[in-house]
């Protein structure tokens, strides 16, 4: 049976089907599906992990256990994963262990794009690149045996045009896959210094045995057409060379890391002229130059962002145009200038430049209707304090008409940043500096920073901004929630509890909505002189069944001061006279109506009372 | 076309349904027997920004997405969003354009105006348009959250696609509580969007 799938969904039904047991993850785009995915397979133990390092661990303790195992993370995840990956490399496996890598070309929802290859090249484990749905399903499938032949952890990278693009999959049974026998092994698996040596001499060995492997797996296929134009492409990069330039000889790289020297040398001979197309990093390419081969890539293809057929049409396609057009798809072809019939088309020809978009509103992401972040972000401003933020629905308090947000690096840099801002610049400063995280962030990798914050005497005051859920990916659960992955109840974590645990004894607990409570707490805890800590707590909008009464704008009442347009809350606009609230849109959380000077905000249905 | 591949490009506001309108689509063009690739890409859009949906079918598809200036057809929820993604459309392609206002953000604050005449200014672009004023259909429908259904049955009175497989389609993507809700939104479309 044929079924529409994205490609992190592709990769569930692959890894079910080939067997896997136990996954784990921590949400992040455009990973998250993955785990959601797995959730579902009663055969499966899928977890949401604290953090991408935590969720490996738990992968690898399943696979040297003997279950197939995945970890599934966006790219920046790998970076907090890294630590146990790079000895995971040694210790190798027992049963199959993936770990999906989902990089962000493009950033559609990222805080950099990197290029995750150059870790399986780090680790020297093998890294597979899907180019569509099916090829997700058939690699992860593939992965988990190449994982047990070669005793290697796999990454399958995937990039969020394939993880979030739907194409068509045939969809197979599952295959039970026994339990494997545990053998203790401490040489394998206790990485001491005398037993690490060893392995390394073990990595180096499979990385023979894999490249000999790279000659001939059909991951890597050349699709001979003509021969004076050659292209070494791998993963979505793929499709926008066959799309662009369809007459082309191609190289295809399933398996880029590592990589088929001989294979690749052969084709290079095999054309005239050689290209390699692959999204951000040269990472083909330098390897390619590196056998002392001539190709072009980076001269031409863009380092930066996602590529496209067009901008390969643009930049190789122009290139091969010069000496054969008909190489190149012909709607990618600058059209002759001569050549147009009738009446001159208001649109550029296709693939040409068209017109370029008139200045228009832009339609930024915004905190939801209710959204309990608002009135906290709002108080922030109001106060005028130096925010080091976190990664999460919140972060968007950074941008106008809230603007109240001074930094934002990674999960749980808001605490060693703020830290740093009050080691640097004094006491008084740290008086006006925060740091505000969620809940989930704060579980991730926030409660290490405020450990440091307490041991090292900080007098610093952190925000939690605590909504009861993964909001930005799509409301998964945590430790804090209640619940596990698969919905199940679980045991609570207590923020208060976590907090005080850490060393911190001035913990305060206030209803975001509650704008003069909040306000309150933020005085005080900045003038402490020992660090706080103060949870700011109300469920997110989006989860919250039931919608309360929304409010109204007595029309009379209002002044036309537009203050409360300050929250940007999309509910609010002003009809040129007087502040309009959309009775759809409104959430009732009732910010407004506390941030109104006049009273002429009131809750719908009360105008007569 | 390119290669008998039909790109079909849905824009429209987060909340608006153009996600769920791309799911009834692209399993309608299953049955044409040949590739379907569907994009959605949204960022940080489900927070109220702008969301596009592209579906590709044919014989033979490669890219997941389409190249600016090659959509046969680009199905509008919102009007500001018809006139960002104009340049998608080809030649000879079909605007079928909702026309609703939901302004963004940046013109609720007051730090941006909504355009004028949008609606005037792309007829006088485009070759072939369709407005509608999806938003009173689907009400008259039975549901205001149906605007996603007329669109498409506008659009599918212009696609390759038998009745059948919209129906089947329709019947796998919405839950059967909506459903008679929806078919309707989807019948008047096809019948207003002449």
């Amino acid at each position: 049976m044929r079924e529409l799938l994205i490609g992190n969904h592709a990769l569930a039904r692959g890894a079910w089907e080939a067997g896997l047991k136990v996954a784990a993850a921590y949400p992040g785009t455009p990973s998250t599906e993955i785990i959601e995915a797995l959730a579902g397979y009663p055969e499966v133990y899928a977890e949401w992990a604290p953090n991408e390092k935590v969720a490996l661990e738990v992968a690898i303790g399943a696979a040297i256990g003997g279950a197939r195992a995945l970890a599934a993370m966006k790219h920046v995840g790998v970076n907090v994963a890294a630590d146990p990956l790079m000895t995971l490399a040694y210790t190798g496996v027992n049963a199959g262990l993936v770990l999906v890598s989902a990089d962000d070309p493009g950033l559609f929802s990222s805080q950099n794009e990197q290029d995750n290859r150059f870790y399986a090249r780090m680790a020297q484990i093998p890294c597979l690149e899907p180019a569509d749905s099916q090829e997700v399903k058939d690699m992860t499938m593939l992965a988990f045996e190449l994982s047990e032949k070669f005793d290697t952890p796999v990454m399958l990278r995937l990039t969020t045009r394939i993880a979030h693009s739907y194409s068509l999959v045939e969809l197979g049974e599952r295959r039970e896959v026994p339990l494997k026998d545990y053998v203790k092994q401490p040489a394998k698996y206790v990485m001491l210094p005398a037993f690490g040596k060893k392995r390394h001499l073990a990595v180096e060995e499979r990385r023979h045995r894999l490249m000999e492997y790279a000659e001939i797996t059909p991951l890597n296929r050349v699709e001979w057409a003509d021969r004076r134009v050659g292209v070494i492409t791998s993963g979505v990069a793929y499709q926008y060379v066959k799309e662009a330039l369809p007459g082309v000889s191609v190289l295809k790289l399933g398996l880029s890391y590592p990589l088929p020297e001989k294979l690749i040398r052969d084709f290079v001979f095999g054309v005239e002229t050689c290209y390699v197309v692959e999204e951000l990093e040269p990472f083909l390419e330098d390897q390619i130059r590196a056998q002392g081969l001539p190709v072009t890539g980076k001269e031409l293809v863009p380092r930066v962002d996602e590529l496209s057929s067009l901008i390969i049409a643009r930049t190789v396609g122009a290139h091969v145009a010069a000496t054969a057009p008909e190489l190149v798809a012909p709607e990618f072809l600058p059209a002759p200038a001569a050549t147009a019939v009738g009446p001159v088309r208001p649109l550029a020809a296709a693939g040409k430049t068209a017109e370029p978009t008139p200045p228009l509103p832009g339609r930024p992401p915004l905190m939801c209707p209710g959204c309990p972040h608002r009135g906290v972000f709002y108080v922030l401003k109001k106060l005028d304090l130096v925010v080091a933020g976190d990664i999460g629905c919140y972060t968007l308090g950074a941008t106008p008409p809230l603007n109240a947000m001074d930094t934002c690096i990674c999960m749980g840099a808001s605490l060693g940043v703020a830290m740093g801002l009050e080691k640097a610049r004094g006491t008084e400063f740290a008086r006006r500096v925060v740091g505000v995280i969620g809940d989930s962030t704060f579980l991730h990798s926030g409660m290490t920073g405020l450990l440091d914050m307490v041991y090292n005497g900080s007098k610093g005051t952190l925000i939690i901004l605590d909504n009861g859920t993964t909001a930005m990916t799509g409301h998964q659960d945590h430790p804090g929630t209640g619940y596990t992955a698969a919905h199940r109840e679980a045991p609570k974590a207590d923020l208060e509890a976590i907090v005080r645990a850490l060393g911190v004894r001035r913990v305060q607990v206030v209803d975001s909505y509650d704008l003069e409570a909040v306000e309150k707490a933020v005085r005080e805890e900045t003038e402490a002189p020992e660090p706080s800590v103060i949870i700011v707590r109300r469920p997110c909008a989006l989860i919250v069944k039931g919608k309360k009464g929304s409010y109204t704008v007595l029309p009379d009442n209002c002044l036309g001061c537009r203050y409360c347009l300050d929250l940007g809350c999309p509910a609010l606009s002003f009809n040129g006279i007087h502040a309009v609230i959309d009775p759809i849109q409104c959430n009732g959380c009732g910010v407004c109506r506390q941030v109104c000077p006049s009273e002429a905000i009131i809750k719908a249905g009360e105008e007569d009372a | 076309m390119h290669n008998g591949v039909i790109n079909v490009l849905l824009v429209g506001v987060g909340g608006q349904g153009t996600i769920l309108a791309g799911r009834v689509l692209s399993r309608a063009a299953i049955s044409l027997g040949g590739e379907v690739k569907v994009s959605d890409i949204h960022g940080m859009a489900q927070r109220g920004g702008s969301v596009v949906t592209q579906v590709r079918f044919g014989t033979r598809v490669y890219s997941p997405v389409m190249a600016p200036g090659t959509a046969d057809f680009l199905v509008a929820f919102e009007k500001l969003e018809a006139r960002r993604w104009l340049h998608y459309l080809k030649n000879d392609g079909w605007l079928i354009v909702n026309d609703q206002e939901l302004p963004p953000l940046p013109v609720l604050t007051g730090a941006a105006t909504y355009p004028e005449n949008l609606i005037g200014e792309m007829g006088k672009k485009v070759s072939n348009m369709v407005v509608l004023d999806a938003l009173e259909l689907a009400r008259r429908a039975g549901n205001v959250k149906a605007v996603n259904m007329v669109l498409m049955g506008a659009l599918a009175r212009r696609l390759p696609m038998e009745r059948e497989a919209w129906e089947k389609a329709l019947a796998e993507s919405v839950p059967e509580r909506f459903l008679t809700v929806n078919k309707n939104a989807f019948q008047l479309g096809w019948e207003e969007g002449l």
